[in-house]
Protein backbone atom coordinates (compact mmCIF):
# COMPACT_ATOMS: atom_id res chain seq x y z
CA UNK A 1 0.00 0.00 0.00
CA UNK A 2 0.88 3.18 -0.80
CA UNK A 3 0.65 4.39 2.78
CA UNK A 4 4.21 3.25 4.11
CA UNK A 5 5.97 5.23 1.47
CA UNK A 6 3.54 8.07 2.74
CA UNK A 7 4.97 7.74 6.09
CA UNK A 8 8.79 7.49 4.95
CA UNK A 9 7.91 10.97 3.23
CA UNK A 10 6.26 12.05 6.46
CA UNK A 11 9.05 10.76 8.76
CA UNK A 12 11.50 13.33 6.89
CA UNK A 13 9.29 15.82 6.99
CA UNK A 14 8.61 14.94 10.47
CA UNK A 15 12.03 14.91 11.59
CA UNK A 16 13.17 17.78 9.45
CA UNK A 17 10.97 19.25 11.59
CA UNK A 18 11.74 17.86 15.32
CA UNK A 19 8.53 15.76 15.82
CA UNK A 20 7.56 12.70 17.64
CA UNK A 21 9.03 9.91 16.43
CA UNK A 22 7.75 7.63 13.66
CA UNK A 23 6.93 5.03 15.96
CA UNK A 24 5.20 6.94 18.67
CA UNK A 25 2.72 8.18 15.53
CA UNK A 26 2.04 5.18 14.64
CA UNK A 27 0.67 3.77 17.96
CA UNK A 28 -1.42 7.05 18.24
CA UNK A 29 -2.94 6.16 14.78
CA UNK A 30 -3.59 2.62 15.69
CA UNK A 31 -5.31 4.08 18.85
CA UNK A 32 -7.51 5.78 16.49
CA UNK A 33 -8.31 2.69 14.98
CA UNK A 34 -9.52 1.18 17.71
CA UNK A 35 -11.62 3.68 18.83
CA UNK A 36 -13.44 4.34 15.25
CA UNK A 37 -13.99 0.40 15.10
CA UNK A 38 -14.85 0.12 18.61
CA UNK A 39 -18.51 0.57 18.73
CA UNK A 40 -19.16 -1.64 15.61
CA UNK A 41 -16.67 -4.14 17.07
CA UNK A 42 -18.38 -3.82 20.72
CA UNK A 43 -21.70 -3.67 19.31
CA UNK A 44 -21.25 -6.75 17.27
CA UNK A 45 -19.79 -8.78 20.57
CA UNK A 46 -22.82 -7.52 22.89
CA UNK A 47 -25.57 -7.85 20.08
CA UNK A 48 -24.20 -10.80 17.53
CA UNK A 49 -21.47 -12.89 19.13
CA UNK A 50 -22.38 -13.06 22.52
CA UNK A 51 -26.10 -13.51 21.75
CA UNK A 52 -25.29 -16.76 19.20
CA UNK A 53 -22.60 -18.86 21.92
CA UNK A 54 -25.77 -17.75 24.54
CA UNK A 55 -28.12 -19.59 22.04
CA UNK A 56 -25.69 -22.52 21.85
CA UNK A 57 -25.64 -23.01 25.50
CA UNK A 58 -29.41 -22.12 25.90
CA UNK A 59 -30.13 -25.14 23.33
CA UNK A 60 -28.15 -27.40 25.86
CA UNK A 61 -30.09 -26.62 28.77
CA UNK A 62 -33.80 -27.45 29.39
CA UNK A 63 -34.69 -23.89 30.09
CA UNK A 64 -38.26 -22.42 30.18
CA UNK A 65 -38.97 -18.99 30.39
CA UNK A 66 -41.83 -20.01 33.02
CA UNK A 67 -40.11 -23.05 34.89
CA UNK A 68 -36.61 -21.75 35.19
CA UNK A 69 -34.01 -23.15 34.18
CA UNK A 70 -33.04 -27.01 35.07
CA UNK A 71 -29.83 -26.91 33.61
CA UNK A 72 -27.55 -28.81 31.49
CA UNK A 73 -29.09 -31.80 29.46
CA UNK A 74 -26.71 -32.31 26.22
CA UNK A 75 -28.25 -33.10 23.17
CA UNK A 76 -31.32 -33.71 24.14
CA UNK A 77 -33.78 -31.01 22.16
CA UNK A 78 -31.74 -31.69 19.50
CA UNK A 79 -32.66 -35.72 20.45
CA UNK A 80 -36.70 -34.50 20.72
CA UNK A 81 -36.41 -32.79 17.22
CA UNK A 82 -35.45 -35.48 15.79
CA UNK A 83 -37.54 -38.00 17.41
CA UNK A 84 -39.86 -37.35 19.21
CA UNK A 85 -41.12 -33.88 17.86
CA UNK A 86 -43.84 -34.51 15.19
CA UNK A 87 -44.17 -30.91 14.31
CA UNK A 88 -40.39 -30.47 13.78
CA UNK A 89 -40.52 -33.08 11.19
CA UNK A 90 -43.61 -31.14 9.53
CA UNK A 91 -41.77 -27.56 10.01
CA UNK A 92 -38.66 -28.90 8.00
CA UNK A 93 -40.78 -30.33 5.50
CA UNK A 94 -42.88 -26.74 5.17
CA UNK A 95 -39.23 -25.02 5.25
CA UNK A 96 -38.13 -27.03 2.10
CA UNK A 97 -41.54 -26.52 0.54
CA UNK A 98 -41.33 -23.39 1.01
CA UNK A 99 -37.79 -23.08 -0.54
CA UNK A 100 -37.88 -24.67 -3.18
CA UNK A 101 -41.46 -23.20 -4.63
CA UNK A 102 -39.99 -19.35 -4.00
CA UNK A 103 -36.82 -20.09 -5.44
CA UNK A 104 -37.06 -21.09 -8.99
CA UNK A 105 -40.49 -18.92 -9.00
CA UNK A 106 -38.69 -15.62 -8.43
CA UNK A 107 -35.30 -16.17 -10.13
CA UNK A 108 -37.24 -17.10 -13.39
CA UNK A 109 -39.83 -14.13 -13.26
CA UNK A 110 -37.21 -11.51 -12.14
CA UNK A 111 -35.06 -13.13 -15.15
CA UNK A 112 -37.84 -12.94 -17.67
CA UNK A 113 -39.14 -9.11 -16.20
CA UNK A 114 -35.26 -8.38 -16.46
CA UNK A 115 -34.72 -9.36 -19.86
CA UNK A 116 -37.92 -7.86 -21.50
CA UNK A 117 -36.90 -4.40 -19.62
CA UNK A 118 -33.77 -4.88 -21.39
CA UNK A 119 -34.67 -4.59 -24.69
CA UNK A 120 -34.69 -0.80 -24.39
CA UNK A 121 -38.22 -0.23 -24.62
CA UNK A 122 -39.59 3.40 -24.29
CA UNK A 123 -40.97 3.55 -20.66
CA UNK A 124 -39.19 0.95 -19.35
CA UNK A 125 -38.24 3.03 -16.48
CA UNK A 126 -42.02 3.19 -15.78
CA UNK A 127 -42.40 -0.65 -15.21
CA UNK A 128 -39.20 -0.89 -13.24
CA UNK A 129 -40.94 1.39 -10.81
CA UNK A 130 -44.07 -0.49 -10.80
CA UNK A 131 -42.29 -4.04 -10.30
CA UNK A 132 -40.11 -2.83 -7.48
CA UNK A 133 -42.76 -0.70 -5.72
CA UNK A 134 -43.27 -3.84 -3.48
CA UNK A 135 -39.71 -4.37 -2.42
CA UNK A 136 -39.81 -0.84 -1.18
CA UNK A 137 -42.91 -1.49 1.24
CA UNK A 138 -42.90 -3.03 4.70
CA UNK A 139 -43.18 -6.58 4.72
CA UNK A 140 -46.03 -6.18 7.16
CA UNK A 141 -48.35 -3.71 5.06
CA UNK A 142 -47.89 -5.98 2.07
CA UNK A 143 -49.24 -9.17 4.16
CA UNK A 144 -51.90 -7.37 5.06
CA UNK A 145 -53.13 -6.18 2.37
CA UNK A 146 -52.50 -9.64 0.87
CA UNK A 147 -54.88 -11.08 3.36
CA UNK A 148 -57.51 -8.67 2.52
CA UNK A 149 -57.56 -9.44 -0.87
CA UNK A 150 -57.79 -13.28 -0.09
CA UNK A 151 -60.36 -13.78 1.53
CA UNK A 152 -62.09 -17.05 0.88
CA UNK A 153 -65.53 -15.42 -0.71
CA UNK A 154 -65.32 -12.26 -0.32
CA UNK A 155 -61.65 -11.36 -0.93
CA UNK A 156 -61.56 -9.18 -4.33
CA UNK A 157 -59.39 -11.96 -5.85
CA UNK A 158 -62.34 -14.92 -5.62
CA UNK A 159 -64.44 -11.68 -6.84
CA UNK A 160 -62.50 -11.07 -9.99
CA UNK A 161 -62.28 -14.79 -10.53
CA UNK A 162 -65.76 -15.08 -9.95
CA UNK A 163 -66.76 -12.53 -13.22
CA UNK A 164 -65.03 -15.00 -14.87
CA UNK A 165 -66.70 -17.75 -13.90
CA UNK A 166 -64.01 -19.46 -11.59
CA UNK A 167 -64.67 -20.15 -8.38
CA UNK A 168 -61.63 -19.45 -6.46
CA UNK A 169 -60.40 -21.79 -3.35
CA UNK A 170 -59.97 -20.59 0.32
CA UNK A 171 -56.51 -19.50 -0.49
CA UNK A 172 -55.55 -18.36 3.08
CA UNK A 173 -57.44 -21.32 5.11
CA UNK A 174 -57.02 -24.64 2.52
CA UNK A 175 -53.95 -26.92 3.20
CA UNK A 176 -52.02 -26.57 -0.18
CA UNK A 177 -53.06 -23.24 -1.16
CA UNK A 178 -52.06 -21.44 1.88
CA UNK A 179 -48.32 -22.46 0.84
CA UNK A 180 -49.06 -21.61 -2.63
CA UNK A 181 -50.77 -18.57 -1.35
CA UNK A 182 -47.63 -17.47 1.00
CA UNK A 183 -44.94 -18.44 -1.66
CA UNK A 184 -46.36 -16.56 -4.39
CA UNK A 185 -47.13 -13.23 -2.32
CA UNK A 186 -43.57 -13.18 -1.33
CA UNK A 187 -42.61 -13.23 -4.66
CA UNK A 188 -44.20 -10.56 -5.95
CA UNK A 189 -42.71 -8.58 -3.15
CA UNK A 190 -39.11 -9.29 -3.31
CA UNK A 191 -38.31 -10.46 -7.17
CA UNK A 192 -38.18 -6.19 -7.76
CA UNK A 193 -34.68 -6.94 -6.32
CA UNK A 194 -33.23 -9.52 -8.55
CA UNK A 195 -34.59 -8.56 -11.09
CA UNK A 196 -32.80 -5.26 -10.79
CA UNK A 197 -29.53 -7.03 -10.31
CA UNK A 198 -30.28 -8.89 -13.52
CA UNK A 199 -31.16 -6.32 -15.89
CA UNK A 200 -27.83 -4.39 -14.76
CA UNK A 201 -26.22 -7.42 -15.59
CA UNK A 202 -28.30 -7.95 -18.61
CA UNK A 203 -27.64 -4.39 -19.86
CA UNK A 204 -23.06 -5.36 -18.97
CA UNK A 205 -23.27 -7.68 -21.82
CA UNK A 206 -21.35 -5.88 -24.40
CA UNK A 207 -23.55 -4.98 -27.39
CA UNK A 208 -21.24 -6.55 -30.14
CA UNK A 209 -21.94 -10.07 -29.33
CA UNK A 210 -25.02 -9.57 -30.01
CA UNK A 211 -24.32 -7.66 -32.73
CA UNK A 212 -22.09 -10.09 -33.97
CA UNK A 213 -24.88 -12.96 -33.91
CA UNK A 214 -27.08 -10.75 -35.46
CA UNK A 215 -24.73 -10.60 -38.53
CA UNK A 216 -24.11 -14.69 -38.42
CA UNK A 217 -28.16 -14.96 -38.66
CA UNK A 218 -29.18 -15.69 -35.59
CA UNK A 219 -32.75 -15.20 -34.33
CA UNK A 220 -33.79 -13.51 -30.80
CA UNK A 221 -34.61 -16.85 -29.65
CA UNK A 222 -30.96 -18.12 -30.36
CA UNK A 223 -29.33 -14.71 -29.11
CA UNK A 224 -31.33 -15.29 -26.03
CA UNK A 225 -30.58 -18.54 -25.44
CA UNK A 226 -26.58 -18.85 -26.48
CA UNK A 227 -25.42 -15.18 -25.70
CA UNK A 228 -27.41 -13.33 -23.03
CA UNK A 229 -28.09 -16.41 -20.79
CA UNK A 230 -24.47 -18.09 -20.59
CA UNK A 231 -23.28 -14.43 -19.60
CA UNK A 232 -26.05 -14.05 -17.11
CA UNK A 233 -25.29 -17.16 -15.04
CA UNK A 234 -23.12 -15.96 -12.49
CA UNK A 235 -25.28 -13.26 -11.70
CA UNK A 236 -28.54 -15.97 -11.84
CA UNK A 237 -26.28 -17.97 -9.23
CA UNK A 238 -25.56 -15.19 -6.86
CA UNK A 239 -29.45 -14.04 -6.90
CA UNK A 240 -30.49 -17.35 -6.45
CA UNK A 241 -28.57 -18.32 -3.24
CA UNK A 242 -29.26 -14.84 -1.93
CA UNK A 243 -33.13 -15.57 -2.23
CA UNK A 244 -32.72 -19.12 -0.69
CA UNK A 245 -30.89 -17.74 2.39
CA UNK A 246 -33.56 -14.84 2.04
CA UNK A 247 -36.25 -17.62 2.01
CA UNK A 248 -34.99 -18.70 5.44
CA UNK A 249 -36.01 -15.55 7.21
CA UNK A 250 -39.35 -15.34 6.23
CA UNK A 251 -41.31 -14.88 9.56
CA UNK A 252 -43.51 -11.48 9.81
CA UNK A 253 -45.29 -12.32 6.02
CA UNK A 254 -46.14 -15.86 6.97
CA UNK A 255 -47.38 -14.65 10.73
CA UNK A 256 -49.37 -11.77 9.44
CA UNK A 257 -50.75 -13.80 6.37
CA UNK A 258 -51.45 -17.37 7.67
CA UNK A 259 -50.12 -17.24 10.99
CA UNK A 260 -48.51 -20.67 10.59
CA UNK A 261 -52.08 -22.63 9.51
CA UNK A 262 -53.65 -24.27 8.84
CA UNK A 263 -53.11 -26.81 10.80
CA UNK A 264 -49.40 -25.33 10.40
CA UNK A 265 -49.01 -26.06 7.05
CA UNK A 266 -47.39 -23.19 6.58
CA UNK A 267 -45.02 -23.13 9.24
CA UNK A 268 -41.49 -22.71 8.60
CA UNK A 269 -38.41 -23.04 10.33
CA UNK A 270 -38.24 -19.68 11.63
CA UNK A 271 -41.61 -19.08 12.71
CA UNK A 272 -41.35 -22.55 14.80
CA UNK A 273 -38.69 -20.96 16.68
CA UNK A 274 -40.35 -18.02 17.51
CA UNK A 275 -43.72 -20.21 18.19
CA UNK A 276 -41.51 -22.35 20.53
CA UNK A 277 -39.86 -19.63 22.66
CA UNK A 278 -42.22 -17.08 22.67
CA UNK A 279 -45.92 -19.18 22.50
CA UNK A 280 -44.78 -22.24 24.39
CA UNK A 281 -41.89 -20.35 26.38
CA UNK A 282 -39.65 -23.58 26.02
CA UNK A 283 -36.21 -21.49 25.08
CA UNK A 284 -33.73 -24.53 25.28
CA UNK A 285 -35.90 -26.39 22.47
CA UNK A 286 -36.07 -22.59 20.64
CA UNK A 287 -32.84 -22.15 20.72
CA UNK A 288 -31.86 -25.45 19.59
CA UNK A 289 -34.11 -24.87 16.37
CA UNK A 290 -32.36 -21.23 16.09
CA UNK A 291 -29.21 -23.59 15.87
CA UNK A 292 -30.30 -25.33 13.19
CA UNK A 293 -31.67 -22.55 11.33
CA UNK A 294 -28.06 -20.61 11.91
CA UNK A 295 -26.02 -23.94 10.45
CA UNK A 296 -28.51 -24.31 7.98
CA UNK A 297 -28.42 -20.34 7.17
CA UNK A 298 -24.05 -20.44 7.47
CA UNK A 299 -23.80 -23.57 5.08
CA UNK A 300 -25.20 -21.17 2.48
CA UNK A 301 -23.74 -18.23 3.05
CA UNK A 302 -20.02 -20.08 2.40
CA UNK A 303 -21.34 -21.80 -0.58
CA UNK A 304 -22.49 -17.92 -1.63
CA UNK A 305 -19.23 -16.90 -0.63
CA UNK A 306 -17.49 -19.41 -2.52
CA UNK A 307 -19.44 -18.83 -5.97
CA UNK A 308 -19.12 -15.75 -5.82
CA UNK A 309 -15.21 -15.64 -5.39
CA UNK A 310 -14.86 -18.46 -7.90
CA UNK A 311 -17.18 -16.86 -10.50
CA UNK A 312 -15.89 -13.24 -9.39
CA UNK A 313 -17.87 -10.41 -8.62
CA UNK A 314 -19.98 -7.74 -10.70
CA UNK B 1 -38.28 -12.73 -50.04
CA UNK B 2 -40.48 -11.05 -47.77
CA UNK B 3 -40.99 -7.18 -47.93
CA UNK B 4 -39.10 -5.16 -45.63
CA UNK B 5 -43.10 -4.08 -44.73
CA UNK B 6 -43.35 -7.62 -43.30
CA UNK B 7 -40.87 -7.06 -41.47
CA UNK B 8 -41.48 -3.58 -40.17
CA UNK B 9 -45.02 -5.05 -39.25
CA UNK B 10 -43.18 -7.93 -37.44
CA UNK B 11 -41.51 -5.82 -35.19
CA UNK B 12 -44.25 -3.62 -34.31
CA UNK B 13 -46.66 -6.45 -33.59
CA UNK B 14 -43.48 -7.95 -31.42
CA UNK B 15 -43.54 -4.35 -29.93
CA UNK B 16 -47.04 -4.53 -28.51
CA UNK B 17 -46.53 -8.28 -27.26
CA UNK B 18 -43.99 -6.97 -25.39
CA UNK B 19 -46.23 -4.07 -23.69
CA UNK B 20 -49.09 -6.36 -23.02
CA UNK B 21 -46.91 -9.02 -21.48
CA UNK B 22 -45.61 -6.24 -18.98
CA UNK B 23 -48.66 -4.35 -18.53
CA UNK B 24 -50.37 -7.79 -17.55
CA UNK B 25 -47.20 -8.51 -15.72
CA UNK B 26 -47.52 -5.53 -13.70
CA UNK B 27 -50.66 -6.44 -12.31
CA UNK B 28 -50.52 -8.31 -9.09
CA UNK B 29 -47.97 -5.52 -8.34
CA UNK B 30 -49.96 -2.90 -8.96
CA UNK B 31 -53.21 -3.66 -7.80
CA UNK B 32 -52.56 -4.56 -4.39
CA UNK B 33 -51.87 -0.94 -3.71
CA UNK B 34 -54.70 0.32 -5.96
CA UNK B 35 -57.28 -1.64 -4.02
CA UNK B 36 -55.47 -1.22 -0.29
CA UNK B 37 -56.51 2.67 -1.23
CA UNK B 38 -59.65 2.48 -2.73
CA UNK B 39 -60.74 -0.10 0.07
CA UNK B 40 -59.65 2.65 2.73
CA UNK B 41 -62.47 4.98 1.62
CA UNK B 42 -64.92 2.43 1.20
CA UNK B 43 -67.58 1.81 4.19
CA UNK B 44 -67.62 -1.81 5.79
CA UNK B 45 -70.68 -2.73 3.95
CA UNK B 46 -69.40 -1.69 0.63
CA UNK B 47 -65.98 -3.08 1.28
CA UNK B 48 -66.88 -6.97 -0.15
CA UNK B 49 -69.44 -5.56 -2.47
CA UNK B 50 -70.24 -8.08 -5.22
CA UNK B 51 -69.61 -7.59 -8.16
CA UNK B 52 -66.49 -5.63 -6.88
CA UNK B 53 -66.19 -2.29 -7.77
CA UNK B 54 -63.04 -0.58 -8.65
CA UNK B 55 -63.63 3.16 -7.30
CA UNK B 56 -65.88 3.25 -3.94
CA UNK B 57 -69.82 4.43 -4.31
CA UNK B 58 -69.43 7.14 -1.89
CA UNK B 59 -65.73 8.38 0.02
CA UNK B 60 -65.84 7.84 3.51
CA UNK B 61 -62.85 9.73 4.39
CA UNK B 62 -63.91 9.63 7.93
CA UNK B 63 -62.05 6.11 8.43
CA UNK B 64 -59.06 7.89 8.62
CA UNK B 65 -59.95 9.95 11.73
CA UNK B 66 -61.30 6.71 12.78
CA UNK B 67 -57.79 4.87 12.47
CA UNK B 68 -56.71 7.59 14.98
CA UNK B 69 -59.07 7.52 17.60
CA UNK B 70 -59.75 3.68 17.61
CA UNK B 71 -55.82 3.25 19.10
CA UNK B 72 -52.91 5.86 19.66
CA UNK B 73 -52.09 5.64 15.90
CA UNK B 74 -50.78 9.35 15.59
CA UNK B 75 -48.33 8.35 18.40
CA UNK B 76 -47.26 4.83 17.04
CA UNK B 77 -46.56 6.48 13.83
CA UNK B 78 -44.08 8.82 15.03
CA UNK B 79 -42.13 5.67 17.30
CA UNK B 80 -42.02 4.18 13.93
CA UNK B 81 -40.65 7.50 12.40
CA UNK B 82 -38.10 8.64 15.55
CA UNK B 83 -36.74 5.16 15.90
CA UNK B 84 -35.68 5.30 12.01
CA UNK B 85 -34.48 8.24 12.22
CA UNK B 86 -32.27 7.62 15.20
CA UNK B 87 -31.09 4.19 13.75
CA UNK B 88 -30.34 5.44 10.78
CA UNK B 89 -27.41 8.60 12.29
CA UNK B 90 -26.29 6.05 14.67
CA UNK B 91 -25.82 3.58 11.65
CA UNK B 92 -24.06 6.18 9.67
CA UNK B 93 -21.82 7.15 12.08
CA UNK B 94 -21.06 3.69 13.73
CA UNK B 95 -20.40 2.19 10.58
CA UNK B 96 -18.77 5.03 8.71
CA UNK B 97 -16.27 5.38 11.74
CA UNK B 98 -15.15 1.20 11.28
CA UNK B 99 -15.62 1.64 7.31
CA UNK B 100 -13.22 4.53 7.35
CA UNK B 101 -10.57 2.44 10.02
CA UNK B 102 -10.70 -0.91 8.25
CA UNK B 103 -10.05 0.76 4.75
CA UNK B 104 -7.67 3.20 5.99
CA UNK B 105 -5.97 2.87 9.22
CA UNK B 106 -3.64 0.54 9.50
CA UNK B 107 -3.80 -1.11 12.99
CA UNK B 108 -2.91 -4.37 14.50
CA UNK B 109 -5.54 -6.93 14.49
CA UNK B 110 -7.87 -5.18 11.73
CA UNK B 111 -8.04 -7.87 9.00
CA UNK B 112 -9.02 -10.25 12.06
CA UNK B 113 -11.39 -7.64 13.28
CA UNK B 114 -12.83 -6.72 10.12
CA UNK B 115 -13.16 -10.56 9.41
CA UNK B 116 -14.75 -11.02 12.69
CA UNK B 117 -17.25 -8.20 12.69
CA UNK B 118 -18.23 -9.21 9.05
CA UNK B 119 -19.44 -12.98 10.36
CA UNK B 120 -21.74 -10.82 11.61
CA UNK B 121 -23.54 -10.78 8.11
CA UNK B 122 -23.84 -14.51 8.35
CA UNK B 123 -26.21 -13.89 11.28
CA UNK B 124 -29.88 -13.83 11.06
CA UNK B 125 -31.23 -11.82 13.41
CA UNK B 126 -33.79 -13.91 13.83
CA UNK B 127 -30.92 -16.77 15.42
CA UNK B 128 -30.06 -13.97 17.97
CA UNK B 129 -33.60 -12.39 19.10
CA UNK B 130 -34.54 -15.06 21.92
CA UNK B 131 -30.83 -13.83 24.21
CA UNK B 132 -31.05 -10.49 23.13
CA UNK B 133 -34.75 -10.43 24.58
CA UNK B 134 -32.95 -12.01 27.30
CA UNK B 135 -30.83 -9.47 27.84
CA UNK B 136 -33.26 -6.98 27.51
CA UNK B 137 -35.10 -8.85 29.93
CA UNK B 138 -32.38 -8.55 32.68
CA UNK B 139 -32.23 -5.00 32.32
CA UNK B 140 -35.54 -4.56 32.29
CA UNK B 141 -35.54 -2.74 28.94
CA UNK B 142 -38.03 -5.04 26.99
CA UNK B 143 -41.12 -2.88 27.04
CA UNK B 144 -39.44 0.07 25.65
CA UNK B 145 -37.79 1.40 22.23
CA UNK B 146 -34.37 0.81 23.62
CA UNK B 147 -33.72 -2.51 21.91
CA UNK B 148 -35.39 -1.35 18.44
CA UNK B 149 -32.63 1.47 18.24
CA UNK B 150 -29.60 -0.01 19.72
CA UNK B 151 -29.52 -3.84 18.59
CA UNK B 152 -29.75 -2.34 14.78
CA UNK B 153 -27.24 0.01 14.81
CA UNK B 154 -24.29 -2.35 16.43
CA UNK B 155 -26.05 -5.83 15.32
CA UNK B 156 -26.05 -7.25 12.17
CA UNK B 157 -28.09 -4.81 10.15
CA UNK B 158 -24.75 -2.64 10.36
CA UNK B 159 -22.78 -4.50 9.55
CA UNK B 160 -23.49 -4.55 6.20
CA UNK B 161 -23.06 -0.94 6.34
CA UNK B 162 -19.67 -0.87 7.91
CA UNK B 163 -18.95 -3.23 4.64
CA UNK B 164 -20.39 -1.08 2.78
CA UNK B 165 -18.47 1.98 3.74
CA UNK B 166 -15.16 -0.03 4.35
CA UNK B 167 -15.58 -0.28 -0.02
CA UNK B 168 -15.85 3.08 -0.43
CA UNK B 169 -13.05 4.75 1.57
CA UNK B 170 -10.79 2.47 0.00
CA UNK B 171 -11.71 3.67 -3.14
CA UNK B 172 -10.63 7.12 -2.88
CA UNK B 173 -7.24 7.81 -3.65
CA UNK B 174 -4.67 8.30 -0.88
CA UNK B 175 -3.89 11.74 -2.26
CA UNK B 176 -6.73 13.32 -0.92
CA UNK B 177 -5.85 12.91 2.63
CA UNK B 178 -2.03 13.78 1.73
CA UNK B 179 -2.09 17.35 2.28
CA UNK B 180 -3.86 17.22 5.51
CA UNK B 181 -1.79 14.49 6.67
CA UNK B 182 1.71 16.45 6.05
CA UNK B 183 -0.12 19.32 7.81
CA UNK B 184 -0.21 17.12 11.05
CA UNK B 185 -3.97 17.09 11.10
CA UNK B 186 -4.95 14.43 13.83
CA UNK B 187 -6.17 11.44 12.43
CA UNK B 188 -10.32 12.53 13.73
CA UNK B 189 -10.21 15.78 11.69
CA UNK B 190 -8.84 13.46 8.39
CA UNK B 191 -11.79 11.68 9.40
CA UNK B 192 -14.25 14.12 9.82
CA UNK B 193 -13.12 16.84 7.74
CA UNK B 194 -12.00 15.01 4.52
CA UNK B 195 -12.95 11.73 3.80
CA UNK B 196 -16.54 11.85 5.37
CA UNK B 197 -17.98 14.51 3.61
CA UNK B 198 -16.98 12.41 0.24
CA UNK B 199 -19.15 9.70 1.33
CA UNK B 200 -22.27 11.81 1.04
CA UNK B 201 -23.54 9.52 -1.83
CA UNK B 202 -23.38 6.56 -0.09
CA UNK B 203 -23.99 7.71 2.96
CA UNK B 204 -27.10 8.62 1.61
CA UNK B 205 -28.12 4.92 0.07
CA UNK B 206 -26.92 3.39 3.28
CA UNK B 207 -29.53 6.04 5.18
CA UNK B 208 -32.00 5.03 2.38
CA UNK B 209 -31.43 1.03 3.56
CA UNK B 210 -31.21 1.61 7.33
CA UNK B 211 -34.42 3.68 7.26
CA UNK B 212 -36.53 1.34 5.57
CA UNK B 213 -35.01 -1.33 7.03
CA UNK B 214 -35.81 0.32 10.60
CA UNK B 215 -39.79 1.80 9.28
CA UNK B 216 -40.59 -1.65 8.41
CA UNK B 217 -39.25 -4.17 11.38
CA UNK B 218 -41.49 -6.27 12.58
CA UNK B 219 -40.19 -8.98 14.75
CA UNK B 220 -38.29 -6.95 17.72
CA UNK B 221 -41.06 -4.58 17.95
CA UNK B 222 -43.82 -7.61 18.09
CA UNK B 223 -41.65 -9.40 20.58
CA UNK B 224 -40.54 -6.85 22.86
CA UNK B 225 -43.50 -4.71 23.37
CA UNK B 226 -46.26 -4.86 25.20
CA UNK B 227 -47.80 -1.28 25.32
CA UNK B 228 -50.08 -0.60 22.89
CA UNK B 229 -48.53 2.94 23.34
CA UNK B 230 -45.38 1.85 22.33
CA UNK B 231 -46.27 -0.54 19.62
CA UNK B 232 -44.69 0.26 15.99
CA UNK B 233 -46.28 0.44 12.99
CA UNK B 234 -46.00 -2.57 11.60
CA UNK B 235 -47.27 -3.77 14.66
CA UNK B 236 -50.16 -1.38 15.06
CA UNK B 237 -51.99 -2.15 11.35
CA UNK B 238 -53.45 -5.38 11.92
CA UNK B 239 -54.60 -4.03 15.39
CA UNK B 240 -57.95 -2.78 13.77
CA UNK B 241 -60.31 -6.04 14.82
CA UNK B 242 -63.85 -5.87 16.25
CA UNK B 243 -64.67 -7.42 19.96
CA UNK B 244 -64.41 -10.45 18.27
CA UNK B 245 -61.06 -10.65 16.70
CA UNK B 246 -62.63 -10.20 13.04
CA UNK B 247 -60.37 -7.31 11.02
CA UNK B 248 -62.40 -4.03 10.58
CA UNK B 249 -61.18 -4.13 7.04
CA UNK B 250 -61.84 -0.79 6.08
CA UNK B 251 -59.83 0.61 9.12
CA UNK B 252 -56.89 -1.67 8.19
CA UNK B 253 -56.58 -0.46 4.63
CA UNK B 254 -56.78 2.88 5.83
CA UNK B 255 -54.08 2.86 8.87
CA UNK B 256 -51.89 0.63 5.93
CA UNK B 257 -52.58 3.06 3.78
CA UNK B 258 -51.23 5.97 5.67
CA UNK B 259 -48.22 4.08 6.38
CA UNK B 260 -47.00 3.21 2.99
CA UNK B 261 -47.96 6.36 1.13
CA UNK B 262 -45.39 8.07 2.42
CA UNK B 263 -42.85 5.81 1.40
CA UNK B 264 -44.23 5.41 -1.64
CA UNK B 265 -43.87 9.17 -2.53
CA UNK B 266 -40.54 9.20 -1.58
CA UNK B 267 -39.67 6.42 -3.36
CA UNK B 268 -41.21 7.81 -6.98
CA UNK B 269 -39.23 11.13 -6.05
CA UNK B 270 -35.70 9.38 -5.31
CA UNK B 271 -36.34 5.98 -7.26
CA UNK B 272 -32.93 6.09 -8.93
CA UNK B 273 -30.84 6.12 -5.95
CA UNK B 274 -33.38 3.71 -3.97
CA UNK B 275 -33.18 1.38 -6.04
CA UNK B 276 -29.20 1.95 -6.98
CA UNK B 277 -29.51 1.37 -3.30
CA UNK B 278 -30.79 -1.62 -2.79
CA UNK B 279 -28.63 -2.91 -6.07
CA UNK B 280 -25.29 -2.29 -5.21
CA UNK B 281 -26.74 -3.42 -1.18
CA UNK B 282 -27.29 -7.17 -2.38
CA UNK B 283 -24.03 -7.31 -4.90
CA UNK B 284 -21.84 -7.15 -2.01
Amino acid sequence: MTTSSQMTHLDSVKARNGSPSHSSMKRRDALWGYAFVSPQVLGFLVFVLGPLIAVVVFSLQDRNLLFGNSGFVGFENYRTMFTTDPLFKKVMVNSLVFTLLLTPLNVATSLALALLLSRGLRGQKIFRLLYFAPVVTSAAAWAIVWRFLLQGEQGAVNQMLALIGINGPNWLFEEHWAMVSVVVTRVIKNLGLNMVILLAAATNVPDEYEEAAVVDGANSWQILWHILLPQLIPSLLFVSIITVIGSLRVFDHILLLTGGGPGNSTMVLVYYVYYQAFQFFEIGYASALAVILFVVALILTVIQWALRSRLGTE
Amino acid sequence: MRSNQYYQRLALIKKAALYVLLILAAVPFVFPFWWMMTSSLKSPSQIFAYPPRLLPETWHWENFVEVFTYQPFARQYFNSLYIAVLVTIGTLIVASLAGYAFARIPFPGRTFLFILVLSGLMMPSEVTIIPNFFFMKELGLTNSHFPLIVIPIFGAPAVVGTFMMRQFFISIPDEIEDAARIDGASRFSMFWQIAFPIARPVLGGLAILTFLASWNLFLDPFVNLDDIELWTLPHSLRNYVDPYGTPLWHLQMAATTLSVIPVLIIYVIAQEQIIDSFATSGVK
